[in-house]
């Protein structure tokens, strides 16, 4: 990359502690009684390829600032992108200023101490890959044309593209609480467009890891692009009516989003979900285990603390189809008057215990019904668990798929469909933090013609 | 000091100590003989906001963002670095790492030259600085105390107000230097009701390129909180919304999502060029039902999409797209204009400094037609009335778009019946258009709220049209009733 610092991973990790140190001094000298700030820097290449011209080559170097500043139970906060010395005590200034007009919040403070992170696990989340432009070009187009040449009915494309990024994120509070950990995210992906008489489809794969050798084969992410634009040719609407519907597994991590969102202490303090007053109580069928797994070795999610500095630590959201905890920050905790669960920031690898059925075995469980592979939309009311989305998929009888459809949509309530949940496949097929395989539901309005 | 191009040279350029020849010498670093374009962009965005929340006030944020993205485009390639810090090294170095794209070529002398001020669609102001911090909580205040004393099952109400000051400098490399400063402001509210153990939701707000004073006018603000307490206690009464294929009449304003995800996205010259879009190659064919015209416009006073000029320094425009149901234009920026033989539209927008522009939309809408909505709703025997929606989304490939209710009634006889819930309506973007059968005299934009989503970039844009009648759109409810 031709935009690297020359400071090492240690020593740049070192001088924004001592950033977020002085941050915090500076705060304390403005009067304010607690404070706590956390600054992100990263650098990275970017580059895309279509039909086989290099198409776009970016440079990116991003840094951040956030701090919060309390002043009793009164609270501020702003945020920078330029981290000069001048920049930061500035910010520092506009988050006290703030605090000047926000009003007594009992719950504004910050995590319990005896809570910080002062062990910060090394999670094996940093291996930078320092790859060349000209190579990045040549994994890039070697990607593109595998899906260009996987078939015949692959006729344009908007480019396969490879993306190497590493980061440092440090984040400190009055505690006396200062972490930081440096992390790489790289990854390659591919989107081709396929025609047949005069309709086109446009489908996409990707592949993301920690580690560059953890990628898939580039040759391989332009293959799966151009199967899967392949397969939805000759798609057809379907008529009204009720059937079963499994999700394909990369889609079924929608599912999950909207249970972490409905149990999420935001949700539950400001009365905007379905899953109100759940604890405790069961929401799926008994074979359902969800589980978080912060501590993964190169997990995509992986965090040794979360954003108000709690160590974070494995649990079941779900176990037995029982809501076992909600995702709590400090703040949403005391508001719920339940302890943290070291969620600020949000939920880190879930696991949804897979079944035995591949996806063949899941199909013949559906026998007759829909198989969703692509869902449209935002229609998804979490304070009512409505459900109401477009879809495209392929119609399935007897087990077998028929033909590809469209223009659908699916509809229920996530309450019904969690309790409706048939099966969990174990045709996890897809990159992501959430591990889980298909969803079976046993039944979902269709709309079509 | 109230021309844009001095305010952005004196709190972008003087502070990071840039002057002229340092701007001659940037410039010269791009302009080998061997791109065909480049350009600098500077931008420096200050956003303030407030939360109420359970009653107080909550919190409230400061953020700055600053910087320049740099690039350099060869053919079909283009080059692109950017830098948070404004001084003349650190450009330099993402100048250098920009033009790398390209082969390396003589080193070119250009002088910059200013484009005279254009026209004022808003003025240059700092909306932060437009109402004391005081009064801004005090106008939370008020709308919480208003929604709150609407009704006995308001639970829960939050509120938002933000003000955004961004200047952006714009230096193309044939040494043009354009300047914008784009006020932008916005009031949100979102209130809880509940009754008999069921809980809904409603929102509503807006927004303008202006300043808090806006929101005082014909007592705007108090106003977003009756109608997301309005919203909620209808939806308090809703029914299972009808699946299946049905008439649907869209009710004036925000409804016009239809316009911007059906064909909107369908229409920005890149899909175009890259023959990606469902619309690819279609110029002057029918593509909407005769009386169909919808257009693209930057230019009205004071929008949320509104721009002076776009990211690219062009003057932003009154784009006709589709014109009497015939497909009459695309919207295009620089790079994709130049490719395809044509002028830039004054599409060619980014999120910030650390993303390159693309074409994209500012306030789309469909011309008013001659019908009474009463009468087009009295058309109607069984049928969906949306009036209200959440977002949508559309794959420009396949054509297939979605948009998502969050109010709509039942029409049975002509009237206007039940609400039913929440349903996304799903249909096919070049076909779509095609089954308006009844355009209403009643033209109306939306309130201001509208955020635009493309590759990642968040852009503000407003959508507008009269009350529409389509015949045969998918409703995705889950009622039994199937056959309307």
């Amino acid at each position: 990359m031709s935009i690297t610092s020359t400071e090492d991973t240690a020593e740049r990790l070192a001088r924004l502690e001592r950033t977020i140190e002085d941050l915090l001094s500076e705060a304390k000298r403005l009067g304010a009684t607690a404070a706590e700030a956390a600054v992100g820097s990263s650098a990275g290449l970017e580059v895309g390829v279509r039909l086989g011209e290099v198409e776009t080559v970016e440079h990116t170097r991003d840094n951040g600032l956030g701090i919060t500043v309390y002043f009793g139970h009164r609270k501020g906060s702003s945020s920078t992108t330029d981290l000069s010395p001048d920049s930061l005590r500035a910010a520092v200034k506009a988050a006290c200023a703030i605090a000047v007009h926000t009003q007594e919040d009992p719950c504004a403070h910050l995590a319990d101490p005896v809570l910080m992170a002062l062990d910060v696990l090394d999670l094996d989340l940093y291996h930078p890959w320092s790859i060349g432009v000209e190579e990045a070009i040549a994994i890039a187009a070697e990607c593109e044309d595998a899906a260009r040449g996987f078939d015949p009915r692959i006729v344009n494309s908007e480019g396969a593209s490879l993306s190497a990024h590493s980061g440092l994120q440090v984040y400190g509070n009055s505690h006396g609480f200062v972490g930081g950990y440096p992390s790489t995210r790289h990854g390659i992906s591919c989107a081709v467009i396929g025609e047949e008489g005069d309709t086109m489809q446009r489908d996409y794969w990707w592949t993301s890891a920690r580690a560059a050798g953890d990628l898939e084969p580039a040759r391989l992410v332009g293959e799966r692009a151009a199967a899967r634009t392949v397969a939805r040719l000759g798609g057809r609407q379907l008529a009204t009516c009720k059937a079963p519907v499994l999700f394909r597994a990369e889609v079924a991590t929608g599912l999950v989003r909207s249970l972490v969102s409905a149990i999420s202490g935001g949700s539950l303090y400001r009365r905007a979900s379905f899953l109100l007053d759940h604890l405790g109580e069961r929401i799926f069928p008994e074979f359902v285990r969800i589980h978080e797994q912060p501590h993964l070795p190169r997990g995509l999610s992986s965090a040794p603390f979360d954003g108000d500095g709690v160590a974070t630590w494995a649990k079941d959201l779900v176990s037995e189809g029982v809501l076992r905890t909600y995702v709590l920050d400090a703040y949403s905790g005391c508001r719920l008057k339940l302890p943290t669960t070291g969620n600020a920031g949000g939920v880190r690898n879930l696991m949804v215990d897979m079944g035995e059925r591949d996806r063949a075995g899941m199909l013949a469980l559906m026998g007759t019904g829909l198989f969703v592979t692509e869902l449209m939309g935002h229609g998804v009311n979490a304070v009512t668990g409505d459900y109401s989305r477009g879809a495209a998929g392929f119609w399935v009888e007897n087990g077998e798929i028929q033909y590809p459809v469209e223009e659908i949509t699916i509809a229920g309530n996530l309450k019904a469909m969690f309790a409706g949940l048939v099966a969990v496949g174990n045709d996890c097929d897809f990159p992501g933090s959430t591990r889980t395989g298909s969803w079976l539901i046993d039944e979902m309005t269709i709309a079509g013609q | 000091m109230n021309d844009p191009i001095t305010i952005a040279r004196n709190s972008i350029l003087a502070p990071a100590g840039l002057d002229d020849q340092d701007l001659d010498r940037l410039l010269g670093l791009l302009a080998g003989s061997d791109l065909d374009a480049a350009d600098i962009y500077f931008q420096k965005s200050r956003l303030q906001s407030w939360v109420l929340e359970d009653g107080i006030i909550k919190d409230g944020n400061f953020s700055i963002e600053q910087g320049a993205g740099i690039r350099a485009v060869s053919g079909e390639k283009t080059g692109f670095a950017y830098s948070d810090e404004l001084e003349y090294p650190a450009l330099a170095q993402a100048a250098e790492a920009a033009r790398a794209i390209a082969r390396a070529g003589r080193q070119a002398r250009v002088r910059i030259g200013q484009v005279p001020a254009g026209r004022r669609l808003y003025e240059p102001i700092d909306p932060l600085a437009s109402l004391p911090d005081e009064d801004k909580v005090e106008l939370l205040k008020r709308v919480d105390a208003e929604a709150r004393r609407q009704d006995p099952r308001v639970k829960e109400v939050s509120a938002s107000v933000v003000a955004v000051h961004e200047t952006v400098l714009v230096l193309s490399d044939d040494g043009t230097l354009a300047a914008d400063v784009r006020p932008l402001i916005r009031l949100n509210v979102s209130v809880i009701c509940e009754d008999k153990g069921r809980r809904e939701q409603g929102g509503s707000g807006g927004g303008a390129r202006t300043d808090l004073g806006w929101l005082m006018l014909e007592g705007r603000a108090l106003a977003f909180a009756r109608e997301a307490v309005r919203l909620a206690l209808t939806n308090l009464e809703a029914e299972p919304a009808p699946a299946g294929s049905m008439t649907v009449v869209l009710g004036p304003g925000w409804p016009g999502v239809l316009l911007h995800e059906a064909i909107g996205h369908g229409l920005e010259g890149d899909f175009n060029r890259k023959g990606t879009s469902a619309f690819a190659g279609r110029l002057g064919e029918r593509v909407a039902a005769p009386g169909v015209t919808v257009v693209d416009d930057g230019t009205l006073p004071g929008r949320r999409g509104s721009l002076n000029m776009d990211d690219e320094g062009t003057p932003s425009q009154h784009t006709v797209l589709i014109e009497d149901g015939i497909l009459r234009g695309y919207m295009q920026d620089r790079l994709n204009a130049r490719l395809m033989g044509v002028a830039s539209t004054g599409n060619g927008r980014r999120e910030s400094y650390a993303h390159l522009p693309m074409p994209r939309m500012t306030n789309t809408y469909m011309l008013a037609g001659t019908r009474d909505p009463a009468e087009i709703i009295a058309s109607v025997s069984r049928g969906l009335y949306a009036v209200n929606f959440g977002g949508g989304q559309v794959d420009i490939t396949s054509g297939k778009f979605v948009f998502s209710t969050s109010e709509a009634y039942l029409i049975e006889g002509g009237k206007i019946g039940r609400p039913v819930k929440g349903a996304t309506l799903i249909g096919n973007g070049p076909d779509v258009l095609t089954r308006v059968s009844m355009i209403g005299n009643d033209l109306a934009l939306d309130a201001g709220v509208g955020t635009c989503g493309k590759e990642g970039q968040s852009v503000p844009v407003g959508v507008g049209q009269p009350t529409l009648r389509i015949d045969g759109l998918t409703v995705g409810g889950t009622g039994s009733d199937a056959s309307m």
